[in-house]
């Protein structure tokens, strides 16, 4: 999804009120925006810190500042100067961070991003999690405060159609409840249950946008007294999870079933690929599939 | 310096000792060790144009003096300082009060937020300068250093940081709790132009900031703790309050600094 990203910074490079920082990553993935952007791009070394108070010092003079790292290195690190820095005066710079979830797989723990929503949604940040490289062209248009862009791998089957951009919009459809999914969840989950016969598969909502606000009044209609299956790379405190069963709460809303799969951590105590890891979790196509298809 | 400027000065001063007396506030001493440079900027270097962040967020009160002095900020604005509904926290919120860029005091973040600002005045070719004031315990934050790496990088020689260097920190002496020891030769090697000045003689502190550079500069203040009170150089002067004998004691040392 990264290289889908720079595509669309690329597009919107000419503006010149935009700005694009990064802390020494991208290698054969940012090389076209840093062209693009010209002395608007700054490599600002390993510094995540500095990044964070630099970013916010080039806000408040007026630039959209696009701050890009590893996503952990991005939200984890210079927590306090997202806290003081940017969101105090709600300043318009949108952390890019690359690699949520498990997506960096092998490169082992310290390059996973399991708790980013939540941290990131405590400080009033808001969390936009793409499902599918065309959400980015969407998504960069839309930067006003504090953002949190997490980055993942669009794991949707080649070919398959998906209606346009909406931080929740349902992207498959199907009678057997509803399968709500975070970011590139979704894709995985199009193509676990595509090809199973509709009055198995749940529709499948692919969502973009935490935050209640974000939530469609559809929805809410819809997921009163039907089955809902939960699916998100992120850990279940502050999750897509914990939020929902929050509003369903205020609202009085109550689904047949919750049914909640999420990131684990790192159950077995070893470490392993993206799909690895989604596997232990049951975040992986054929745990979805299963879920489905077997027991059902 | 002009009397009418020291007339300024001292009566800013005494405003200062009353602020916090009325308040109970503390972080006296850092207030007063660095009250002198904040004279200076306010008087006679920052512009309308310019920017200025406290790093040191702990010593708000001298800067809301200063902001008083040149009619920033009112008497009944000032009144407020540390009270319920108020605009002036003991550390600045950054929200509400022109100048105040940022909400700052912890420690480290001020040199980035300048950093920030001083090169969006390059790129958009401003002529702003930035000015930010730290205090000598506060580089033992890492941060800061990323951030003088940075600026020297991109020659951010529109940009002067003021190291309050009054050797006492919040539990101890920098010396005790984690020496920088010199450190004129540690931001000289980092390409930083440093310069060292008295942090209370005004005219030095002037020519200083007054000096050309092509990179970063930075003015190491050598200043006193807690100066004029009976604070001067103890630990006391970081957290505690003015007492009534404190209070008392200051206010008649500024009649005494008034005085040819």
């Amino acid at each position: 999804m990264r290289k889908a990203f720079a595509k669309a910074m690329v597009k919107v490079a000419s503006d010149p009120s935009l700005f694009f920082f990064t802390v020494d990553v991208g290698f054969m993935a940012l090389e076209e925006v840093r062209d693009a952007f010209g002395d608007r791009f700054v490599n600002a070394g390993v510094a995540e810190q500095n990044l964070i108070g630099v970013s916010a010092g080039m806000a408040k003079e007026g630039y959209k500042v696009f701050s890009y790292s590893i996503a952990p290195f991005l939200y984890a690190r210079p927590f306090e100067q997202i806290r003081n820095d940017i969101c105090f005066s709600k300043l318009p710079v949108c952390l890019v961070g690359n690699g949520g979830g498990y997506a960096y797989g092998h490169m082992g723990p310290t390059h996973h991003a399991l708790e980013d929503c939540a941290a990131m949604l405590a400080l009033g940040v808001r969390v936009l999690v793409p499902a599918f490289d065309e959400d980015l062209a969407e998504i960069i248009n839309d930067v006003t405060g504090p953002t949190y862009l997490r980055l993942g791998y669009d794991a949707r089957p080649a070919g398959s159609l998906i209606p346009q951009y909406a931080p929740w919009r349902q992207v498959l459809d199907g009678q057997n409840g509803i399968l709500v999914a975070l970011g590139p969840l979704a894709g995985v989950a199009i193509a676990a249950l595509s090809d199973c016969e509709l009055e198995k598969r749940p529709a499948v909502w692919a969502v973009c946008e935490l935050g209640e606000g974000a939530v469609p009044s559809e929805f809410w209609e819809k997921v009163s007294d039907v089955n809902l299956y939960l699916f998100e790379e992120h850990v279940a405190e502050g999750g897509l999870g914990m939020q929902l069963a929050y509003s369903f709460m205020k609202k009085g809303i109550q689904p047949a079933r919750f049914h909640h799969r999420y990131a684990l951590g790192y159950p077995s105590g070893t470490y392993g690929s993206q799909e690895f890891h989604r596997k232990q979790c049951g975040l992986d196509r054929e745990s979805i599939k299963n879920l489905f298809l077997n027991k059902l | 310096m002009k009397n009418s400027f020291l007339n300024t000065f001292h009566n800013t001063k005494q405003r200062l000792f009353r602020l916090h007396f009325s308040a109970n506030a503390g972080h006296v001493g850092g207030n007063l060790s660095c009250f002198d440079a904040l004279m200076v900027l306010f008087h006679f270097i920052i512009f309308e144009n310019d920017r200025f962040i406290l790093s040191k967020g702990h010593s708000a009160g001298a800067l809301y003096a200063a902001l008083w002095s040149i009619g920033k900020l009112s008497d009944e604005e000032l009144s407020t300082f540390c009270k319920d509904d108020s605009l002036l926290p003991a550390h600045p919120s950054g929200t509400g009060i022109p100048g105040l860029m940022f909400p700052t005091g912890s420690l480290g973040h001020g040199p980035s937020l300048s950093a920030g600002l001083a090169l969006a005045a390059k790129k958009q070719k401003t002529g702003r300068k930035v000015y930010c004031l730290c205090s000598d315990g506060e580089w033992q934050e890492g941060s800061c250093w990323e951030a003088l790496i940075f600026s020297v990088h991109h020659k951010l020689d529109n940009l002067t940081i003021l190291i309050d260097q009054n050797r006492l920190q919040g539990f101890g002496t920098t010396e005790q709790v984690s020496s920088c020891g010199d450190l004129q030769p540690r931001l000289s090697s980092f390409g930083a132009n440093v310069l060292s000045c008295d942090g209370h003689n005004h005219t030095q502190i002037l020519d200083a900031l007054k000096s050309p550079t092509e990179q970063p500069k930075i003015i190491l203040l050598a200043t006193v703790k807690g100066k004029s009170s009976l604070y001067e150089n103890k630990m006391e002067s970081h957290y505690l309050p003015l007492t009534q004998e404190n209070f008392e004691f200051c206010m008649a040392q500024i009649q005494k600094e008034e005085s040819p």
